[in-house]
């Protein structure tokens, strides 16, 4: 299969050529494929945030290329401005970019630069909004009379409802309480399903990222040190403590299952995993 | 784009003129200024140009961060040079429909452009060298005396204080909007006039709503401290001056003084 994003060797650095020169990610070398489910993690100043922005043309990289579908993203400003349609880029707090009268006008921003009908704006507006769970009544509504969840909800909207190929989220839970979190990362899953587009979560919850990506990359030092699935990832528990980030809570405790002698697989990172583990070992399954 | 606008930035240091009381400077370039307002030949601009390169040598601060801070202003010079140019009475050089191009207009545009640059970069000196806090305590301190007609003195320099210290803030702030809505596709560099005033809706509005939230959290944040405005408080640095001080106003007041009769004296 032929990857829909890719970067070769992007290299960025801010103020070039001037004392302030600092580089921000250096030889980054990645490729995601169509439909997959990518987690992004790495703690603050790791890169990850200039990372994303070279992925839809909103930086331009000192060095290096970014393809989208083979085609290099910067040969020309029409392309250049067409990607942004093609990688959608929910950025972290997305609700202080809402502006619009209405909640309807504000998802519908991204499809009128796109320069569509008014028939198919109007048929993506209600079809985001549904995607994340605004009603039909609050369309009309002033998007700044929403509360803060439903404010983020409706930012996201704006950007799903370019129906990009490739959607990216930067901390889409940040600030939110666990139920907030958990709903919002069920649409995105529900949307994952349903469009089976490719999708790229930035976190830095682990757990957050353990549950719903089929594959992770580790950015540290502007670099990306691990990428691989969930399991693979996890199974590195020391390297991931080095470079300061942690393991789900879940594979923390079967690591400390393992010390005591109880044979579970130590790269478990999902609760109901481990409880099925456990189930076997106990012999025939039954409840507990 | 925007991280090149420096207004009121402050390069930590320790040379003299970070050292120097804060009152010091701004009255050191208030005095300045009305110098410049004073000159009128090449020699006293002369004196004043190197009366601020040896300011700005002895700051360390370099001459490409003040030059960075003046690029947002080059169109009110060049506006400016051209009006002068061409509203000056004088010899006419060259004369074409409404306009005349005049010797002395010339020579007023390259004083008032001279004029300016060196206001700004005397000013933008102190800023870069003086914390914002310290600059608002001697503004405090030099209004004092208006306090007596009721003034508010205190609340005036406490205004400034936040101004200043949100300014890097939105500027940030305004960055990332404009990032967020170019990644739904809006487009800022193309069209005419009106599509581009319409284009900035997207990032005037959420800017002016954060703008009004972080006020609005920082007057809960003040209250939570229990400020009650400039009655009975007092200074954890209070500002003395030194000999130092007394020197470089003098040095400042006699440059003045000489720039002045140099213009009595016609040359």
């Amino acid at each position: 299969m032929k990857p829909i994003l890719k970067t070769e060797n992007l290299t960025h650095i801010y103020s070039a050529g001037t004392p302030f020169q600092r580089s921000a990610v250096e030889h980054v070398d990645f490729a995601v494929y169509p439909g997959e489910f990518v987690g992004v993690i790495g703690h603050t100043g790791s890169g990850k945030s200039t990372f994303i922005q070279h992925l839809n043309g909103l930086l331009k990289p000192t060095e290096g290329r970014v393809l989208f579908n083979g085609q290099d993203i910067w040969s020309s400003a029409r392309v250049t401005h067409e990607t942004r349609f093609h990688v959608g880029l929910v950025f972290q707090y997305p609700e202080y970019q809402l502006f619009e009268e209405t909640v309807y006008k504000d998802i519908a921003f991204g499809p009128g630069n796109m320069g569509l009908g008014a028939e198919e704006i109007d048929r993506r507006v209600r079809e985001a909004a549904g995607f994340v769970g605004i009603g039909e009544e609050l369309l009309q509504q002033s998007p700044f009379e929403l509360s803060g969840g439903q404010k983020r909800r409706v930012a996201i909207a704006g950007v799903l409802a370019m129906e990009p190929e490739v959607l990216i989220l930067d901390e889409p839970t940040a600030g939110l309480d666990p139920a907030g979190c958990e709903s919002i990362l069920a649409e995105i899953r529900q949307y994952h399903r349903a469009k089976n587009n490719t999708i790229l979560l930035v976190s830095h919850s682990m757990e957050e990222i353990a549950r719903n990506a089929q594959r992770i990359v580790v950015l540290d030092e502007r670099h990306i040190v691990m990428d691989g699935t969930p399991r693979d990832i996890f199974s590195r528990a020391q390297e991931l403590e080095r470079i300061g980030l942690d393991v789900p809570e879940v594979t923390k405790i079967a690591a400390a299952l393992r010390r005591r002698g109880i044979p579970v697989d130590a790269s478990v990172y999902t609760t109901e995993a481990l409880k099925e583990q456990l189930q076997s070992l106990k012999g025939g399954g039954a409840g507990c | 784009m925007l991280k090149d606008i420096t207004l009121g930035q402050y390069f930590p240091g320790s040379t003299l003129a970070h050292r120097l009381d804060p009152r010091t400077k701004l009255m050191m370039v208030l005095i300045y200024i009305v110098a410049l307002f004073c000159a009128k030949s090449f020699l006293s601009y002369g004196i004043l140009a190197l009366f601020l390169f040896v300011s700005v040598r002895i700051s360390k601060v370099g001459f490409r961060a003040l030059i960075r801070g003046m690029k947002p202003l080059v169109v009110i010079l060049i506006f400016t040079a051209v009006l002068n140019m061409f509203y000056t009475p004088g010899h006419a050089l060259v004369s074409f429909w409404i306009f005349t191009l005049t010797a002395e207009g010339i020579l007023a545009a390259v004083f008032m452009v001279l004029r300016i640059a060196l206001l700004i970069m005397g000013t933008f000196l102190m800023t870069y060298t003086t914390s914002p806090i310290a600059l608002t305590d001697a503004i405090e301190n030099l209004l004092g005396p208006l306090k007596r007609v009721r003034f508010p003195v205190h609340e005036l320099a406490m205004l400034m204080s936040i101004a200043l210290r949100f300014i890097p803030t939105l500027i940030e702030e305004t960055d990332k909007i404009i990032s967020a809505q170019k990644a739904r596709g809006a487009d800022f560099e193309t069209g005419n006039l009106l599509r581009r005033a319409k284009a900035l809706v997207p990032i005037l509005v959420p800017l002016f709503l954060s703008a009004i939230r972080r006020a609005d959290e920082l007057a809960t944040a003040m209250e939570c401290r229990c400020y009650h405005g400039g009655e009975g408080r007092t200074k954890l640095h209070v500002l003395r001056y030194q000999k130092r001080d007394f020197l470089c106003i003098l040095l400042t007041t006699l440059i003045t003084a000489a720039v002045v009769i140099i213009s009595r004296l016609g040359y």
